[in-house]
């Protein structure tokens, strides 16, 4: 065996104690220090922890880090490895009910510890998904396929393409849903290039995932999983959409459309909100509650649009008072092609950039304006500087946000080098991440502290 | 070899309770005294019944670090509770609500936490891991406490014995219960993430009044740090107890350290009554192998009965069934604590594990009580095939209540067969307990990888070692071999008292006595007479001790001076007085005292003097008004 395996984690001081004693992990010990004995099982230890302890877990079952120079001796009485097993039980099939697809990518649904990297590991077949949320055998026969184990930060370009390819291939092959387990944090990234890599999906297409990890009993997982899965199963909306909590509670979760979601909390449950619109729908155990009706609807054929095109040499800069010049040039002279600008306002940059600007024209590199306001539209004609900035062939980007622009571009400079092209591609809308209005309810970020939403708070379950 | 029946709780001795082989230990929970929680940065005791917002959650068992699901996990998964907190923006942020990672760990909280460690003569853990220990019953958000253990193999003196500490932890506190019925449990949030420690002790208490002391000892030493919270609630035991042939079954949330003596005494008469039981079971051939029931709807007969809760049931809609128990006939009578009975124990699991909270829950035909009928009950045996021998649980309510009402009706008679379910069980206010869960083991603890691991340096030891408090039985004994009586070693331990004490004592002032009575007892007299008068603080008896010392008052006059004190709030330092003040004072009530007719009247001396003394204030030696009173003519 390996012996990063049997030292797990252990290095210098720890390590050479373990070895002097002829110990590893797993092994049950009695652990002789000068402060007393210890009796319990080496664990594996954290890399990123120091190399001065031994960490035991003693019998009552708590872990305890025992410094490694006042050990004088162990005595080894065996050895235990910790079994990592989800109770697998065989999904249910029923004939009546709609096959799911669900692919993972390296969200975690149900899943286990890893020692070294103190990480939570996903597991995954239908049969562990059915030992630890058995719910899913209500709504669907699942099948599932892990496309890739990479944390939602890790995400890119590969993995957007193979997972389109993915759908593609499934809807090709008849499930009459999709799912997709996914790491929260640029979840929205990939809903965004999904709903342009996926055109005229005959099915619903589910991003799901989790902002509390399975290990923990309150997880979000469980009940996002049950929501994101009874979409798949029975909603009629043949949309990419991201599926997490609505609130706080373990109430109900919201269809998000691909386009407009964007997670906007770095812990809550409930993240995710549709930004400048309304989700499509609430799902519950029981029913999907459509919020609005113009959505895309299911379809009997499997005439899906796979193209996963894609530049790379792509970039957003959020703009910042006192921006200097380079940083575009820096893009500039790396080859860049194109740049999304998250401006302020209604879209606007200072003038020391306008000469950047300008070369990246000559260069024939596509910018596009975007608002770091995050709601509302870029509007360049309001003031001068807009005009200007526009003169110098910075395209608006209308109320996409930065990040959907940011992949769109991505997407449209991966199939032509044609500015015109590209922009004509970048400006009409395939997935509503243009909208031509704003609904008024589209921005509400209640303020607390006020009577009025106080009382609201009371009232409904956070 | 269960011949032995268990007594009343006063008649028992310490040789029946070496019968049936006693056994048990402390877990007691204290709040430490900080000014904000443990993993945030939230007020720590700040309590309040008023709630802004509420959250909803649900729990799911998970998998452990080694790989098994919990048993209790999995218990509290078939509750399936809605779990409803109330929260106050005041007391709770959103790490209390599971919606915020951890915070790191409040170090004005370890700090107490390990100098109550070094006063228990721990080994502290030189690296501090967070664990998660699951509770699926809701009471914290997250479904685990974050909690690690600080410190180990520690010691309390008792009784010429010592008392083994295994472990100390810190961990987080939970939430308060608000209300838990049907399916629905609410919790308050204010007390959720306030620091606490838990200390266990090995199970070394043989009889009751021994876990009571100890209990006291503990008590008194975590105090004695001046670190810990006071009052309702911030000091909470836990009492587990065994048998021989029995089970160690913990007892939950015991509220007062008296209450103890009873509650264990009714755990282990518990734990032997069932022993008890199983030998009656075995005797009616009945074990694990042969035990033998049924379960029948009898929803269709419900509203033939005319017992209330049934006829409820039928109106409701709700479904009945009947487990009929093949053997088992008297025994759910059979009797485990004061006045309870074995059916209490099969009550009480459906209340928690089924949700039907509603009591009663279940009806028996071993029952002496009133319920159903005897045609009732004739009517059931019949239609059910079931005979004499056998009894008949009925059991209504919602659907799936009642399907596994039925299982747990099945489970829990034949763990009879076996002995002793391992399982919490909560303390009532009779002294009896009632089930609260299955005893989680082990496997539910996992590593927290929110936090890292907390290295406890030496540096840091060597500063609480040095700030540490004297233990209160090494200053007891300190005070009693200066001399200080007995019946005020207790009062005197307190540390500002003996150390002021240990000022004067022996090199300024040699009388133990003296001194401790004015310390320990004066205060005591003065609080008794005076009850709404100034209570004067240390700063005052340091210098009434200073001027005894240096003979600027006598001792008989240190009384008169705090009361004056009390009553003025004036320090009055009254020095004594001369021969020709006693003879002035004698003359005066030289008239007075011709008057008098002594009942005793070789006592005439002591009782003039006395009253001469009392008029100067006590500000001489009672010896030498005796002397000017005995010198003086005429009385
Ligand atoms: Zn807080």
């Amino acid at each position: 065996m390996a012996e990063n395996d049997i030292y797990k984690g252990y290095k210098g001081v720890a390590l050479s104690v373990l070895k002097n004693f002829g110990a590893r992990v797993w092994n049950d010990v009695i652990i002789h220090t000068a402060n007393g004995k210890f009796i319990g099982l080496i664990l594996p230890r954290s890399e990123t922890a120091d190399d001065l302890h031994i960490v035991l877990k003693i019998p009552v079952g708590y872990n305890i880090g025992i410094a490694a120079e006042s050990i004088i001796g162990i005595d080894i009485n065996g050895y235990k490895e910790a079994k990592y097993k989800i109770p697998e039980k065989e999904f249910p099939y029923d004939p009546l009910k709609p096959r799911v697809k669900l692919l993972g990518t390296g969200g975690t649904i149900a899943s286990r510890l890893d020692y070294r990297t103190g990480a939570v590991i996903p597991a995954f077949s239908p049969g562990e998904l059915y030992g630890s949320v058995p719910e899913l055998a209500d709504y669907c026969n699942l099948e599932t396929e892990k496309l890739y184990g990479v944390f939602s930060e890790n995400m890119g370009p590969e993995q957007w393409k193979g997972t389109a390819e993915a759908i593609g291939r499934e809807i090709e092959k008849g499930v009459q849903g999709i799912v997709i387990g996914h790491g929260t944090d640029v979840m929205h990234h990939t809903a965004a290039i999904l709903s342009f890599m996926v055109q005229n999906s005959p099915v619903p297409i589910v991003m799901v995932g989790s902002q509390r990890s399975s290990d923990r009993p309150s997880s979000d997982a469980a009940l996002n999983l049950i929501h994101a899965i009874k979409t798949a199963s029975e909603s009629d909306i043949a949309e990419v959409m991201v599926c997490m909590f609505g609130p706080t509670s373990d109430e109900y979760g919201l269809l998000h459309r691909g386009t407009r979601v964007r997670k906007m909390h770095s812990s809550y449950r409930s993240t995710f909100r549709t930004i400048g619109d309304i989700p499509i729908a609430k799902v519950n155990r029981e029913n999907i509650t459509p919020l609005r009706t113009d959505y895309k609807k299911r379809r009997a054929d499997n005439n899906v649009i796979i193209n996963t095109s894609f530049e790379e040499k792509v970039s957003i800069v959020y703009y910042y008072p006192n921006m200097k010049p380079d940083i575009i040039d820096s893009l500039i002279d790396n080859g860049y092609r194109g740049i999304v600008i998250a401006g302020t306002g209604l879209g606007h940059v200072n003038k020391p950039l306008y000469p950047a600007l300008r070369r990246a024209r000559e260069k024939n590199i596509a910018v596009y304006m975007t608002v770091q306001t995050l709601w509302g539209f870029v509007q360049m004609y309001v003031y001068d500087t807009g005009r200007d900035i526009m003169e110098m062939g910075v395209v608006p980007a209308a109320n996409m946000l930065p990040e959907v622009a940011y992949v769109k571009l991505c997407w449209a400079l991966g199939q032509t080098d044609d500015l015109k092209e590209v922009e004509k591609i970048m400006m009409t809308p395939i997935a509503g991440e243009i909208t031509e209005r704003e609904p008024s309810n589209g921005y509400l970020i209640y303020q607390g502290g006020l009577p009025e939403v106080e009382e609201f708070i009371s009232k409904y379950r956070k | 070899m269960y011949e032995f029946e268990f007594k009343p709780f006063n008649k028992m001795t310490r040789a029946d309770y070496e019968t049936v082989g006693f056994k048990s230990g402390l877990e007691i929970h204290q709040q430490l005294l900080t000014e904000k929680k443990l993993f945030c940065r939230c007020p720590a005791g700040k309590y309040s019944t008023e709630y802004d917002a509420e959250i909803l959650r649900h729990m799911r068992p998970t998998l452990s670090e080694l790989g098994e699901y919990d048993g209790t996990a999995l218990m509290e998964f078939k509750t399936r509770k809605n779990i409803t907190y109330r929260i106050k923006r005041e007391t709770v942020c959103t790490y209390e609500m599971d919606d915020t990672p951890p915070f790191l760990i409040n170090d004005e909280a370890l700090d107490a936490a390990l100098s109550i460690g070094l006063l228990y003569d721990c080994n502290l853990v030189d690296e501090l891991h967070i664990i998660r220990k699951q509770y699926l019953d809701g009471s914290i958000p997250t479904g685990f406490q974050r909690t690690a253990i600080f410190a180990l193999n520690g010691k309390v003196p008792y009784k010429g014995r010592e008392i083994n500490v295994m472990q100390m932890s810190i961990e987080e506190d939970s939430c308060r219960e608000v209300s838990d019925k049907g399916h629905d449990r609410i919790y308050l949030t204010d007390r959720l993430g306030m620091p606490l420690i838990e200390t266990v002790t090995a199970p070394e208490m043989f009889e009751p009044i021994e876990v009571a002391e100890v209990a006291s000892i503990c008590s008194r030493l975590v105090r004695s740090s001046g670190r810990v919270r006071r009052g309702i609630g911030a000091a909470r035991q836990d009492v587990n107890v065994s048998v021989t042939g029995g089970t160690r079954i913990e007892i939950k949330g015991v509220p007062r350290i008296g209450l103890i003596p009873l509650l264990t005494y009714n755990e282990a008469r518990r734990q032997w009554n069932l022993l008890r039981l199983r030998a009656e079971l075995h005797r009616r051939k009945i074990t694990s192998e042969t035990f033998s029931s049924r379960i029948v709807d009898i929803t269709r007969y419900l509203s033939r009965f005319a017992y209330l809760p049934l006829k409820e049931a039928a109106e409701k809609g709700q479904k009945a069934s009947c487990v009929i128990l093949k053997g088992y006939a008297g025994l759910l009578h059979w009797e485990t604590q004061t006045g309870t009975y074995f059916a209490r124990e099969i009550s009480d699991r459906i209340r928690v594990i089924a949700c039907l909270t509603d009591l009663p829950n279940i009806v028996h035909s071993d029952s002496k009580g009133e319920n159903l009928s005897a045609p009732d009950w004739s009517f059931l045996n019949k239609t059910l095939e079931a005979t004499s021998d056998d009894t008949l649980v009925l059991v209504w309510g919602d659907e799936n209540d009642v399907k596994t009402a039925c299982s747990e009706i099945i489970i829990r008679a034949k763990e009879a067969t076996i002995g002793i379910p391992s399982e919490t069980r909560q303390a009532l206010e009779d002294g009896t307990n009632g089930f609260e869960r299955i005893l989680p083991g082990a496997e539910r603890m996992y590593p927290d990888t929110d936090l890292p691991p907390i290295r406890v340096t030496l540096d840091r030891k060597k500063r609480l070692e040095q700030n540490l408090p004297e233990k209160f039985w090494e200053t007891e004994k300190k005070l009693s071999d200066a001399g200080v009586p007995a019946d005020l070693i207790r009062e005197m331990s307190n540390p500002a008292k003996s150390a002021l004490f240990f000022e004067f004592f022996p090199n300024r002032i040699s009388d133990a006595k003296l001194i401790s009575k004015i310390l320990a007892n004066y205060p005591k007299r003065l609080k008794k007479k005076f009850r709404s008068g100034i209570q004067p603080e240390t700063e005052i008896y340091k210098i009434i001790l200073e001027n005894l010392a240096d003979g600027k008052i006598i001792p008989s006059t240190v009384f008169t001076i705090l009361a004056n004190y009390s009553i003025n709030g004036e320090l009055i330092l009254t020095g004594p007085l001369d021969n020709s003040a006693i003879e002035d004072k004698i003359r005066e009530k030289a008239d007075e005292f011709r008057e008098i007719i002594f009942r005793n009247p070789e006592k005439k001396t002591e009782v003039i003097s006395g009253k001469i003394l009392a008029g100067l204030n006590f500000r001489v030696a009672f010896s030498r008004v005796i002397q000017s009173v005995e010198g003086f003519k005429g009385i």
